[in-house]
């Protein structure tokens, strides 16, 4: 099975607590991966070693074949790595649109300070097309001109989700994007999960608290704690470990 | 050995007042969060007073000392807390960081303008009688009365600090109002009576640090007390802007190390003579960047607060738009004929320089306004621009216009070089580098040959293009309006552009924006030497226009804060913004002081009043009534053609998104 995203033996201690304790992990292509463990578990530091916000102090992880240590957060994310974030960080002052507009933009690569001055800079017909598309997708259509301060905690995901999507990720590692959303809106959430990775063949991985999303996903999942993997396998697998079920689902299943 | 020890006695006491300024100082942010520039002012304040009580109007010391330090020094403090740092508690760093420039202006204009000491040639004299009455230390190493004060009185108010931080309920009240101000108050605290009085006592460390050092100085002038307080922050930097105890021992450190420096190099050397006065610079710059540990106060309850709101230009409608721009076009218009047809030569050249400056300006617009960032070096580049196009033209015989473009060339290639390591930093830090980077570039590499050191400096010769010979004042106005037209036009496309929507989205989230595959590094640089580019146009430019650089009073760090804060008080957004202040920079004292009989003083007073209104309208005085009165002219039109609200219509970045939906 050749591998899309590969974490070998990542260590990463903070002034003497180790997050993360020789974790490995792989995403072959197009698989649907989750992860799961308790609050402090390292989830979101292997995230941020992932997408490189944070440097690790031992072990390698490589992506599509290319070595990560030394490339660049914004490197990565052009490799095709895109993510979420468990607390939010979208571009206050903007609309959502502008948010995808962006996006695509940075994908394009078509950022260069001569084209602004020398072509003007009205959004071409394609990058619109592309935009509204996703719009749509996402249910986003009637947001889309809203500045984002003035959306709701479970909209907001929504568009970090539909701006990690504009890159057109190989990879999509998501961070509790369920967190804040309603029932309903979870369930649309789960639906386009879904199509993204079946129809579009987009690889992802998941953090997630709300165990029956994870079930009814992921195919395969790792589970953290205190830094440790304690176990991995078929989802079937996993929620069948005893051990999990004390570390994490507290016995109840 | 015995060179050593005379130069650690000798560097004590200037170390103690450094330490003062930097205990203060450390004081007034982990208290209220603002880094206060101001300082130097408030220094200047008391040091001035006494200066007049007691050398001019020769009242005892102790007199002049109590209502100086004790009485003056504490109610600057709360006046600038209750007038105005109190309002701006949730507003950015930035922005409290320009209101503190302002007062930094203004507080020493209205202390010289009420004092009356400006003429006057007498030397400062410290707080104990016959201060320079030597004293042998240990036989042999002679220190006078007034350093002793120096270092009695640092040592004393930092214990003493300690002691109110340490052991007393007021202290710890103290260290909570630093995290979050309204979550001190939530939990029953008067958060505001807290900040005020840390406002008096660290005020009241800054008077006293003016006081003393006053008698070092031959007289009393508020640029050596500006520099004082870089030598503070630089000291303060070294405790990471929070610890007290490194404070004051990075002060000390910093006070040896200069006499140490001054010993053991040689004599007469340019870098001997330069580098002991830049040494705070060097070393505020060198700590800014390595230091690894920067402190960041930031609120949690932060969120709470509404987004700011978004440029009055960016939710017009389409009709209002034309109308404004027809609006500027026939005031311009109106005013290019006031400066080439109805009116003097020396009506064009004022305008010429309003034009020049304007160019100037939008170099803040770019780094201000869209990078949403605060260099206190543009100054600075537009000197290197000056200075360049002076030696291209000197040296090589490049003719000016092309020596402008080497210029500008050069200030944005010096500004991406100054990015390239400053990239990581933002707000505060980047600010501070900046300003060390000004005021080393003032002390050292201005001497320099190749700079603006040759005496006597070359002129800057007029250009000639063809057969036009721009030495007429007229048609040199007509030049420079194309480069103030190309320049907008370039600042207008960029904000609207790509790479404005990139940085709008950095101000929002530096985190996503990376993660979306843009490079932050790449985006700093490109902002910083977009930005330095201009400055150094418009410096040539000006290099021209006065056809002799006159570096101090034209390019002066002090002269860039002022144009910072003199921008971002109108509009940082938009290039209108940059005109109208170039506009009040130039023809504010010509048509309004002048005719008032009021003497140069008044312009600082009144920006600093200006400064205070930014306390209300961080947006810019400009922006908010252009708000204002647009919202209203649009209201009447919609009335008219019977629409219900304007607030649907699409925003200016991107015009043809809002139909295509």
């Amino acid at each position: 099975m050749n591998t899309l995203l590969q974490a070998v033996q990542v260590t990463k201690r903070f002034a003497g607590i180790t997050a993360l304790n020789e974790v490995s992990l792989d995403v072959a292509p197009g698989e649907f991966v989750g992860l799961i463990g308790p609050n402090g578990a390292g989830k979101t530091t292997l995230f941020n070693c992932l997408s490189g916000l944070t440097r690790f102090d031992s072990g390698s992880i490589s992506f599509d074949g290319v070595d990560l240590s030394g490339v660049a957060v914004h490197q990565r994310a052009r490799l095709g790595i895109a993510r979420t974030f468990q607390r939010m960080e979208l571009f206050t002052g903007m609309t959502v649109r502008q948010h995808l507009l962006v996006t695509d933009r940075a994908h394009s690569r078509s950022g260069a300070m001569w084209k602004d001055i020398l072509t003007g800079s009205k959004a071409r017909r394609d990058e619109l097309q592309r935009v509204d598309e996703l719009l749509d997708f996402l249910d986003l259509g009637a947001d889309a001109d809203r500045d984002v301060a003035a959306l709701s905690l479970g909209r907001g995901r929504i568009v970090e989700l539909a701006r990690a999507l504009m890159t057109q990720p190989k990879l999509l590692l998501l961070d509790e994007p369920s967190s804040g959303l309603d029932i309903s809106e979870t369930e649309v959430v789960i639906e386009r999960l879904h199509e993204v990775n079946r129809e579009r063949g987009v690889a992802i991985l998941l953090v997630e608290h709300d165990v029956e999303m994870v079930r009814s996903l992921a195919t395969r999942v790792f589970v953290l704690d205190f830094g440790t993997r304690i176990a991995s396998g078929t989802t079937a697998e996993v929620f069948g470990d005893a051990n999990v079920q004390r570390a994490y689902l507290g016995g109840v299943s | 050995m015995d060179g050593f020890i005379r130069a650690i006695i000798q560097g004590v006491p200037i170390g103690g007042v450094f330490a003062l300024v930097a205990v203060g100082f450390v004081l007034t942010y982990k208290t209220s969060g603002v880094f206060n520039l101001a300082f130097g002012g408030q220094a200047f304040a008391s040091a001035a007073l006494y200066f007049k009580l007691h050398v001019i109007e020769e009242w005892p010391q102790w007199i002049s000392l109590v209502l100086s330090v004790f009485v003056l020094a504490p109610l600057v403090g709360l006046i600038l807390e209750r007038v105005i740092f109190r309002h701006l508690r949730n507003a950015s760093d930035l922005a409290r960081l320009v209101v503190s420039i302002g007062m930094l202006v203004l507080i020493p204009a209205v202390m010289k303008e009420i004092l009356d000491i400006a003429t006057v040639v007498k030397h400062p004299v410290g707080i104990l009688p016959d201060g320079l009455h030597p004293y042998q230390l240990f036989g042999r190493y002679p220190v006078s009365r007034d350093e002793i004060s120096q270092v009695v009185f640092a040592v004393l108010a930092a214990l003493l600090l300690a002691a109110l931080f340490r052991f007393t309920a007021l202290g710890l009240q103290m260290r909570a109002v630093v995290e979050s101000a309204r979550m001190t108050e939530l939990a029953g605290i008067r958060s505001d009576r807290i900040t005020a009085f840390s406002w008096a006592l660290s005020s009241t460390f800054a008077g006293l640090a003016g006081v003393l050092i006053a008698p070092r100085y031959t007289t009393v002038n508020e640029t050596y007390f500006f520099v004082l307080v870089v030598a503070g922050i630089a000291a303060a930097a070294i405790g990471g802007l929070t610890s007290l105890p490194r404070s004051l021992g990075g002060g000390f450190a910093l006070g040896v190390t200069a006499i140490l420096l001054r010993t053991y190099l040689p004599q007469d050397s340019i870098i001997a003579n330069q580098i002991q006065p830049a040494l705070p610079f060097i070393v505020l710059f060198c700590v800014v960047l390595f230091w690894k540990d920067r402190a960041t106060v930031s609120d949690p309850l932060a969120t709470v607060d509404p987004p700011p709101p978004s440029s009055a230009s960016d939710d017009r409608g389409a009709l209002l738009t034309w109308g404004t721009r027809g609006f500027w076009s026939v005031v311009l218009g109106l005013m290019a004929m006031h400066a080439l047809v109805w009116g003097n030569e020396f009506r064009t050249t004022l305008y010429t320089q309003a034009v020049i400056y304007a160019i100037i300006f939008m170099s803040v617009t770019v780094f201000t306004g869209i990078a949403g960032e605060i260099s206190l070096c543009q100054s600075s580049f537009a000197a290197i621009g000056a200075f360049a196009t002076m030696q291209f033209a000197d040296r090589f015989g490049v003719s000016v216009i092309g020596g402008a473009f080497i210029g500008a060339m050069i200030a944005a290639l010096v500004g991406a070089a100054l990015a390239l390591p400053l990239m990581r930093l933002g707000g505060i830090w980047l600010a501070l580098a900046t300003l060390a980077f000004a005021l080393l570039f003032e002390s050292v590499i201005v001497n320099f040959d190749w700079v603006g050191g040759l005496v006597p400096l070359p002129k800057v010769p007029r250009p000639l293009l063809g057969t036009i010979d721009f030495e007429n004042e007229r048609t040199f106005f007509v030049l420079c309006v194309v480069a103030l037209l190309l320049v907008a036009f370039v600042v207008v496309r960029v904000r609207n552009g790509t790479t404005g929507l990139f940085l709008t989205a950095m101000r929002g989230s530096e985190t996503a924006i990376a993660s979306i595959g843009v490079s932050r590094a790449r985006l700093r640089v490109t902002a910083f030497a977009l930005s330095a580019g201009i400055a150094g146009l418009g410096g040539g430019l000006l290099g021209m226009y006065s056809s002799t650089i006159s570096y101090s009073s034209d390019f002066g760090p002090f002269i860039g804060l002022f144009w910072l804060v003199l921008v971002v008080n109108l509009s940082t957004r938009t290039v209108e913004g940059a005109m109208q202040a170039a506009a009040g920079f130039v023809l504010f004292p010509e048509y309004i002081l002048k005719p008032l009989d009021l003497g140069g003083a008044y312009q600082y007073i009144f920006f600093g009043i200006g400064a205070i209104t930014f306390a209300r309208h961080p947006e810019g005085i400009l922006e908010f009534q252009k708000r204002r009165s647009m919202n209203s002219i649009q209201r009447r039109i919609d009335r008219r053609s019977g629409r219900s609200s304007s607030s649907e219509m699409p925003s200016v970045d991107t015009p043809t998104m809002g139909t295509t939906s």
